[in-house]
């Protein structure tokens, strides 16, 4: 067999090394939740190490929570839930051989959301606790009523921003991952039998969903609002 | 494993998305509202049991590891355990520190240990 009939044969998206689409496709996957466990393993080490300061610097923990908008953190939540329902609708499509417009639709509405999410946490969120002088490094000030709390409320501030903002950074690759997958679509790179990218972009997108869902509960909830 | 011998795997019906998604909403309004509520040390315990479930729905159902390889979910169990190992040592060392000149027993610890929750 020549070399342009071998490829011939083969379906779209089918690389050589592989027996047939279904072992591609479970290669594929499993590939992407091994390196979804390295970023478990790299969002489980700031949350040791924010179970860690809790513990030693509870009330504090509770103090700096209290200065955190609970309205923001569960607006977000939500919209995160939104864009994780449109990506998943974005891969039915897909799987069900729907039009690549109908495929762009969800993409670019999860996009959106993603949007929404940073757009709110950056000019809203973070532009209150700017005014509020309690970004650490930033006009940070301690207030009178912490009392000795202050440098455990500061310790709070840092690990809300570095554990925010790493997801923020896990956003924004998300929406970069969002463009290159809407031009691979208007492309009809995809189709029933072959929508791997889109599968496994969207794996990555629902575990930055699940990272929110923790820290909204452990950052904003944590000790009770009541 | 997957039953379907075609190419395109799981199928999810659009009717389980928006359950689980109505109920990863609902979720999330319940543990807002209780938040709200003086439950003592049960609110942590009850925020982590909720977030928990949204992540359980997420994985199984928008993740599709409900219809995945046993591999796969050999995998993903395999990094929450690593997960729990790193908490789980952390804190056997952290929780049993007494920061006390004179120690005084294992009642020292006891402040620490409740503040888990």
């Amino acid at each position: 067999m020549t070399e342009a009939a071998a490829h011939g044969a083969h379906p779209p998206g089918f690389a050589h090394q592989f027996e047939d689409m279904q072992q591609q496709r479970e290669a594929g996957n499993l590939g992407m939740w091994v390196f979804l466990v390295t970023e478990i393993l790299f969002f489980g080490g700031m949350f040791t190490a924010y179970i860690v300061y809790r513990l030693l610097h509870y009330e504090s923990f509770v103090t700096g929570s209290h200065l955190l908008e609970v309205k923001f953190g569960a607006t977000n939540t939500y919209v995160l839930i939104c864009s994780s329902l449109t990506m998943a609708l974005a891969i039915r499509s897909a799987q069900t051989g729907k039009r690549k417009g109908q495929i762009i639709f969800w993409l670019i509405l999860t996009m959106i959301f993603g949007a929404l999410f940073l757009g709110l946490k950056f000019t809203f969120e973070w532009r209150h606790d700017y005014i509020e002088h309690i970004v650490p490094g930033f006009g940070f000030q301690y207030r009178p009523e912490w009392g000795s709390l202050g440098p455990g409320v500061q310790m709070f501030m840092c690990f809300y921003f570095f554990m925010t903002g790493m997801h923020a950074v896990h956003m924004i690759v998300g929406l970069g991952i969002l463009t290159v997958l809407v031009i691979m679509t208007a492309r009809n790179k995809f189709s029933p039998g072959y929508y791997a990218p889109l599968e496994i972009s969207g794996l990555y997108w629902h575990f930055v969903d699940i990272v929110w869902i923790f820290l909204f509960a452990l950052l904003y909830l944590i000790g009770g609002r009541y | 494993m997957s039953e379907h011998s075609e190419h395109t795997g799981h199928v999810v019906p659009v009717r389980t998305y928006l359950l689980v998604f109505f109920a990863l909403m609902a979720g999330t309004a319940l543990t807002t509202a209780v938040a709200y509520i003086d439950l003592g040390r049960w609110n942590t315990v009850v925020a982590l049991a909720i977030a928990f479930t949204k992540m359980c729905l997420v994985i199984l159902f928008f993740m599709h590891v409900k219809y995945a390889t046993g591999l796969t979910r050999v995998v993903i169990l395999c990094g929450f355990f690593w997960l729990a190992i790193m908490i789980t040592l952390t804190l056997s060392d952290e929780l049993t520190r007494v920061w006390e000149i004179n120690p005084s027993g294992w009642s020292a610890l006891l402040p620490f240990a409740s503040r888990l929750l």
